[in-house]
């Protein structure tokens, strides 16, 4: 059974069709490549499926059951979970305050519940380490770099039993050297058994990481294949639209 | 490979000496100890018990007021009308005393004021998107307003039947000598300095004034907490209010008039930072400890009285001089 599976998903901002009649499933350790060009609805896409926008036609199936989000917070309760292109990081805190945002941990009874510091430096501090990363807990975000803050934001995702981890141009505004940093990081997602939806705009780290691309083009779904039995020509060709169709 | 992964997780970035010394407070605190001991050796005046009684009685109400403001600063807004909300509430105290009505009853309704100015100030904040320095000052002239309409621009002297409770409440010193406004002060600044650094409400003003984007997309209740620390703010000047009624013994309608500013530099000297993100109790208190000894030395030294302004300028501006080489050196 497919982790998630959407069927003729379409969404319409008055007269602007941003995505059109969109089917595809996503499987369990799968990493899915997510392309298009600037406007070819994979943004509009993935926040459906995070709860930020509802669609307006299709539905959504989660392990076989139906799905319907009208916020962020439903999506992260269901196990599905998003790294935000800007990574959504408040630089004045640490990396465990960050990871715990909005659902920090607490300690004690009743009105007199303080934030338990200790626990979250230590878990924060195991899921670096999980995710092979030099990040230390107890630093500020603001002296890190682009690899380190990215771990934060994924540290993020695995605090609690996430199914699905879409993460938004992750590579996007670092340096090379943190590029295969991120990417490691994303294979570690899918070890784990979690459906990685991988949105980007470089050809290469889809090609590294991912299992499968999808292609969109002007809000429609133009090629769903394996990474294996396609080429970066291929996919160059179909998000400009010089091949129509495939598959 | 020499160095584990662990190791360097493990690994302090930051020892608690370089910590302090990195920290405008610590600053802040040794130059207000220095004054006092110059103070000290240079007048006869400045280590009496009187005249220390009184400095750390001024401290008091902008310190107060301060520890709300703090609130607001680290979230990254402003509140311009404390001031005039300390007068209208000490005139709604003194009002509603006057007319007969019990202290208890007077606080209440201080209370109630305050609360609701600030509910207010936070609504169109918050929820409207209004920028909070339009909304706060709009209320500094509302306030101060009512606070005319409701005494009717005279001054109020005579309390009702619980005058002499009132005038104990914020003249007496019922500890050790200590003044009763240092007392509320230091009770309050503990209070902040707990929620700031325990509680998840504190956790999240933090995350505001640092990303307010990454905070709403995490699900932090922004909304509901800008207009808490709007409230919390009107309620430390409605809270300075009674105090300074009580050590009065009188209201006029211009009390606090430009308080707003004095208040403001003294969470700036403490360290807190305009565009949010950062600030601290202590922060606040030692701030507005560092004017006054200032205020203080320059009458004890005979220095014209013109000249405070200067030098309480220059202190706001060498305080966040510091913070900005720190800043240079960290981006080289």
């Amino acid at each position: 059974m497919s982790v998630l599976e959407l069927a003729n998903i379409s969404k319409h901002f008055g007269a602007i069709q941003a995505v059109n009649d969109v089917s595809f499933t996503l499987e369990a350790g799968q990493v899915v490549g997510l392309m298009g060009d600037n406007g070819a609805g994979k943004s509009t896409l993935v926040k459906m499926i995070a709860g930020n926008f509802r669609p307006s036609h299709g539905t959504m199936q989660l392990e076989g059951k139906e799905l319907v989000l009208h916020k962020p917070a439903e999506a992260r309760q269901h196990g599905i979970e998003i790294v935000h292109q800007d990574l959504a990081l408040c630089n004045n805190l640490t990396a465990a305050a960050n990871v715990y945002l909005g659902r920090e941990l607490r300690r004690g009874f009743g009105p007199l519940r303080i934030l338990d510091y200790g626990a979250m430096y230590k878990r924060a501090g195991q899921l670096f380490a999980e995710l092979k990363s030099e990040t230390r807990p107890r630093d500020l975000v603001k002296q890190m770099s682009g690899g380190q803050r990215q771990a934060v934001a994924i540290a993020r995702t695995m605090l609690s039993q996430a199914k699905i981890v879409l993460m938004d141009e992750p590579t996007a505004a670092i340096s090379v050297r943190q590029v295969a940093e991120v990417l490691n990081l994303i294979r570690h997602l899918r070890d784990q058994g979690i459906a990685v939806v991988l949105i980007s705009h470089r050809m290469p780290d889809v090609f590294d990481v991912a299992d499968r691309v999808i292609v969109m083009r002007r809000g429609r779904k133009v090629a769903d294949k394996k990474i294996a039995s396609s080429s970066p020509e291929e996919v160059t060709g179909l998000i400009t639209g010089a091949i129509e169709q495939v598959g | 490979m020499a160095v584990t992964l662990d190791q360097t997780i493990a690994q302090k970035q930051h020892t608690f000496f370089s910590r302090l010394f990195a920290n405008q407070t610590f600053w802040v605190v040794i130059a207000v100890i220095l004054a006092c001991l110059f103070l000290s050796f240079a007048t006869d005046s400045f280590a009496t018990s009187k005249n220390l009684f009184n400095i750390t009685r001024n401290v008091t109400f902008v310190a107060i007021v301060a520890l709300g403001m703090t609130f607001v600063i680290i979230t990254g807004g402003i509140d311009l009308s404390v001031g005039s909300v300390l007068c209208l509430c000490s005139m709604v105290l003194a009002v509603t005393m006057h007319a007969g009505y019990s202290i208890e009853i007077g606080i209440l309704a201080t209370i109630v004021t305050a609360l609701a100015i600030g509910a207010f100030n936070g609504m169109l904040i918050a929820y409207l998107g209004f920028p909070p320095f339009v909304v706060t000052l709009g209320m500094l002239s509302v306030a101060r307003s009512l606070a005319m309409v409701a005494s009717n621009n005279t001054v109020v002297f005579q309390f009702g039947p619980d005058h002499q409770k009132l005038l104990a409440l914020g003249g007496g010193a019922w500890v050790f000598g200590i003044a009763n406004p240092v007392l509320y002060m230091i009770i309050l600044a503990l209070i902040t300095g707990f929620i700031l650094r325990w509680t998840k409400f504190g956790r999240h003003i933090f995350a505001i004034g640092g990303n307010e984007h990454a905070a709403t997309l995490t699900g932090v209740p922004v909304k509901q907490i800008k207009v808490a620390v709007y409230m919390i703010s009107a309620l430390s000047a409605g809270i300075a209010g009674i105090i300074q009624t009580g050590w009065l013994g009188a209201v006029t309608t211009n009390l606090g008039t430009g308080m707003e500013l004095q208040v403001i530099a003294a969470t700036v000297i403490g360290g807190a930072n305009l565009a949010g993100g950062v600030g601290t109790a202590i922060g606040a208190v030692v701030g507005a400890a560092l004017i006054e000894v200032i205020r203080n030395s320059l009458g004890l030294l005979g220095i014209n009285a013109f000249w405070q302004g200067t030098f309480i300028g220059g202190a706001i501006i060498l305080a966040v001089l510091f913070d900005r080489i720190r800043n240079f050196r960290r981006s080289d």
